[in-house]
C-alpha cells in the first residue's frame, strides 16, 4: 500500500499499547507481511483502483473503557435503541467499547457478549479458534491481509450448545470522529443446538471527512443451530469502505441474512455463505439505496456443499442521481452436493436517468440431481403503477415512496428488531428523498 | 343543481400513433348512471383511460371537463381529487404495499394535511365495506392485488370506490371474469352508492351487469365514437337482437377501430 504511515514498528506499538498477548501481535505482523505483498480484491464490473483506501485514522483512543449509561447517548444513536426493554447490547464509539450488558440468565448460561479486545483477553483460545482461520482468510486479498494486521474493533458473539437466546443481542458501532477508520471485525459462534439473533448498525455522522472502513463479519453456526444475523450500514459519503460477511453452516444450520446496506461513500460489500453440512439453509436478503455519485459493488454468495442444502438470495437495490450499483447474485452447487437448491432474485429500481445499475446473476453447478433458479431484473419505477395509485388521488412523489418502501420491504421486514426496522425504514426514507 | 358534471366534447384519442376515439361526446350528471356498451375492440376503455389520464393514452384533439375545470390540464392524482374516479379493467399490482396501507394514504389524499382519517375510524369503514362486499379481511394485510384472483381485484376496486366516494364513478368492465354470485355482490356496492350526487359510467359489453345496476342512459360505441343512444329498453334490445341491426342501421361493416 502506499500509505506509508503503517509499518511493521506501528502494528508492533499498536498492539503493545491494546496490551494484546504475542499470538496475536503475531499475528498483525504475518497479516502485514501478506499485505505487502499481495494484491487488491478485483471485484467484478468495479475499477477500485483510483478508490481512496489509504487516507484514515487508525489509533483508538485506548483509554480504559467506561461504561457510560444510555441516557448519556445522543438522540442520533439512543433511537436505534429499544429502551423500553432490557437490552442485550454492545456499544462501541470510535471502536472503544463504552457501554456492554447482558442480562443476567444468559450471563449464567455461558452466552459471551463483547468486545474484540476484550474477548482476545478473556477468551483466547475460542479467538484463535475463529479468527480468520476458517472462514475469512488473510491470504485472500490485500484489504483482507490488512484487515488482519490492523483490525481495531468489533465484538465477540458466543453461544454455548443448547442455549436459545430470546431476545436479540444488538452491537452498536459508533464512528464519532469523522476521520476514524473502523478496522472492525464481528465474530459469532452459534453452538450445537443453539439459537440467536443478533443485530448490528454502524452508525456515523454525514460528513465528507475521508476515512477507511474495514469490516469483516465470521459467523460459524454448528449443528441444527439458528443464527439470524440483521445489519444497517450507514458510512458518511467521505467514507470508502470494504464490507465481507461470511458464514458458515453445519449439518442442519440455518444463517438468516437480512443486510440493510446504506452507506453513502464508495463500497463492496460481500455476503458469503458456505454451506457445508447436509440439510443446512441460507437466506441472504439485502437491500441498498445508492445515491449522489457513490459506487456500489454488492455480492450475495451461497455455496451449496451439503446433500440437500437450500440457498435463496433476494437482494433489491434502488439507485438514484448519480449511483452506481452491481449486484452480483452467486449460487454456486458443489460436486457432492445432491438434492442442493440455489435461488437467486435480484431486482434493481432506478430513480434517475443518470443512475446505473446492473443485476449479474451466476449459477455455477458441479452437481447434477439439484434445482436451481434465478430472476433478475433492472428497470425503473413502472409508470403504470404510479398511475394506478395517482388515479386514487395520491400524489406523485407519495405514489413513488410507496412503491419504493413496497419494493424494499421484502427485507426490511426481515430486520428481527423493531427500533432498527424502524430506523433502517428512516435512513431509506432519508436517501431516497 | 346537485353533484358533478362531466362533459367529453369531440374527444379524440390516439395510442401509439393510433387513433382510437374518434370525436366521442358525452355527459354525465350526478345522480345519473349510464351504461356503455359495444362490441370489443370499439374504443370503450380507451375512453375511461383517457379520462383519468393513462399515460400510454394521448388525446389529440377535443374536450373533458369536470364542473367546468379542464380535466385534460390536471395531473392523474388532480383528477382524483377533482372528483373523478376509474374502477380498472386491469388494476396495478404492487408488491410490499399492503391494501390496507393503500387504503388509508388514498383516503388521506383527499384530506387536508393534519387531518388524516384517525387509524380506529378507518379500520371500521373498511371492516364494513368488506362485509358489505363479502371479502376476507385478511385481504387488507396482503400486498395490493398482489396474487389476488379476477373477482378479488374486482372487488377491491369497488371496495376503493365505497371508500372514496367519488362525484362521477366510472367502472371499466368490473364485471368481466366475475361469477354470478361475485357479480351480484359488486353490483349491490355499486347501488349503494347510488344518490343525486354521485354519477356513473357503466363500462361493459354484457347486458348482465345491467339486470342488476339499471342504467339512465345507454349508448353504444362503434368505431371510436358513440352511435346511439337510448334509455334503459336499449339494453333489452341488444340482448334479444345483438349489435347487427345498429351496424345495417348505420351501414357500419366493421364496427372496430381498424386492428
Amino acid at each position: 500500500m502506499s500509505n506509508d504511515v503503517f509499518t511493521r514498528d506501528y502494528i508492533e506499538s499498536y498492539s503493545t499499547q491494546q496490551q494484546e498477548p504475542t499470538w496475536m501481535t503475531d499475528f498483525r505482523l504475518k497479516a502485514f507481511e501478506t499485505a505487502e505483498a499481495i494484491d487488491m480484491p478485483k471485484p467484478d464490473k468495479t475499477k477500485i483502483t483510483r478508490w481512496d483506501f489509504d487516507t484514515f485514522e487508525h489509533v483508538t483512543n485506548n483509554q480504559s473503557a467506561k461504561q457510560i449509561t444510555l441516557n448519556d447517548l445522543p438522540e442520533g444513536i439512543k433511537k436505534f435503541i429499544d429502551t423500553e426493554k432490557e437490552q442485550n447490547l454492545l456499544l462501541l464509539r470510535d471502536n472503544v467499547r463504552e457501554y456492554v450488558h447482558v442480562s443476567e440468565a444468559l450471563a449464567k448460561q455461558g452466552v459471551i457478549v463483547t468486545d474484540l479486545q476484550t474477548a482476545i483477553k478473556e477468551h483466547a483460545d475460542l479467538v484463535k479458534q475463529y479468527f480468520m482461520t476458517d472462514a475469512v482468510s488473510v491470504n485472500e486479498h490485500k484489504l483482507t491481509a490488512l484487515h488482519g494486521a490492523l483490525v481495531n474493533g468489533g465484538a465477540f458473539i458466543y453461544v454455548p450448545k443448547n442455549v436459545v437466546v430470546e431476545e436479540p443481542i444488538q452491537t452498536i458501532f459508533w464512528q464519532d470522529n469523522s476521520a476514524q477508520a473502523l478496522f472492525n471485525h464481528v465474530i459469532l459462534v452459534a453452538e450445537e443446538n443453539s439459537e440467536v439473533t443478533y443485530v448490528e448498525n454502524y452508525l456515523a455522522s454525514e460528513t465528507e471527512a475521508k476515512t477507511v472502513m474495514n469490516v469483516v463479519s465470521e459467523v460459524f453456526a454448528k449443528a441444527n443451530a439458528k443464527v439470524s444475523y440483521g445489519s444497517v450500514d450507514h458510512f458518511a459519503h467521505g467514507t470508502t469502505s470494504y464490507i465481507n460477511r461470511r458464514g458458515l453452516a453445519e449439518r442442519d444450520a440455518k444463517i438468516e441474512w437480512a443486510l440493510g446496506q446504506m452507506n453513502d461513500g464508495d463500497t463492496i460489500s460481500e455476503n458469503v455463505t458456505h454451506l457445508l453440512g447436509d440439510q443446512s439453509v441460507c437466506y441472504a436478503k439485502a437491500v441498498s439505496v445508492g445515491r449522489g455519485d457513490q459506487t456500489q459493488n454488492f455480492t450475495a454468495n451461497i455455496v451449496n456443499h451439503g446433500k440437500h442444502t437450500d440457498g435463496i438470495i433476494l437482494q433489491h437495490g434502488v439507485m438514484k442521481d448519480k449511483a452506481t450499483g452491481i449486484f452480483h447474485g452467486i449460487g454456486k452447487i458443489e460436486h457432492g452436493g445432491t438434492k442442493a437448491n440455489a435461488e437467486q432474485e435480484s431486482r434493481v429500481l432506478m430513480l434517475s436517468k443518470h443512475a446505473r445499475g446492473d443485476a449479474n446473476p451466476i449459477l455455477l453447478i458441479d452437481e447434477d440431481d439439484v434445482t436451481a433458479g434465478h430472476a433478475a431484473s433492472v428497470g425503473r419505477v413502472d409508470p403504470v403503477q404510479l398511475y394506478y395509485l395517482m388515479s386514487r388521488g395520491i400524489s406523485k412523489q407519495e405514489a413513488e415512496r410507496l412503491i419504493i418502501h413496497g419494493f424494499l420491504a421484502p427485507v426490511v421486514n426481515e430486520i428481527p428488531i423493531e427500533a432498527v426496522r424502524k430506523q433502517l425504514t428512516d435512513v431509506i426514507e432519508g436517501k431516497v428523498y | 343543481m346537485s353533484g358533478s358534471t362531466l362533459e367529453i366534447k369531440d374527444l379524440h384519442v390516439e395510442i401509439d400513433g393510433k387513433e382510437i376515439l374518434k370525436g366521442v361526446n358525452l355527459t354525465i350528471k350526478g345522480g345519473e348512471f349510464h351504461a356503455i356498451m359495444g362490441p370489443n375492440g370499439t374504443g370503450k376503455s380507451t375512453l375511461a383511460s383517457a379520462i383519468m389520464g393513462h399515460p400510454k393514452y394521448e388525446v389529440t384533439k377535443g374536450q373533458i371537463l369536470m364542473d367546468g375545470e379542464d380535466v385534460l390540464e390536471m395531473e392523474v392524482d388532480e383528477r382524483a381529487q377533482a372528483g373523478l374516479f376509474l374502477a380498472m379493467q386491469y388494476p396495478s399490482e404492487i408488491s410490499g404495499v399492503t391494501t390496507s396501507d393503500f387504503l388509508r394514504s388514498s383516503i388521506n389524499a383527499h384530506r387536508e394535511e393534519g387531518d388524516e382519517i384517525p387509524l380506529m375510524k378507518f379500520i371500521k369503514e373498511m371492516d364494513d365495506a368488506m362485509d358489505y362486499l363479502e371479502m376476507d379481511k385478511n385481504m387488507s394485510q396482503r400486498y395490493l392485488n398482489e396474487g389476488f384472483s379476477g373477482g378479488e381485484k374486482k372487488r377491491n376496486e369497488i371496495l376503493q370506490l365505497m371508500l372514496l366516494k367519488p362525484a362521477i364513478g366510472i367502472l371499466d368492465e368490473i364485471d368481466s371474469g366475475l361469477d354470478i354470485d361475485a357479480l351480484k355482490v359488486v353490483s349491490k356496492g355499486i347501488n349503494k352508492l347510488r344518490n343525486e350526487n354521485f354519477g356513473c359510467l357503466i363500462i361493459t359489453h354484457y347486458q348482465r351487469l345491467l339486470n342488476y345496476v339499471t342504467p339512465d342512459y345507454v349508448h353504444v360505441m362503434m368505431q371510436g365514437r358513440v352511435v346511439k343512444s337510448g334509455g334503459p329498453e336499449l339494453v333489452e334490445r341488444l340482448e334479444s337482437e345483438g349489435y347487427e341491426w345498429i351496424k345495417e342501421e348505420l351501414g357500419i361493416e366493421d364496427e372496430t377501430v381498424g386492428e
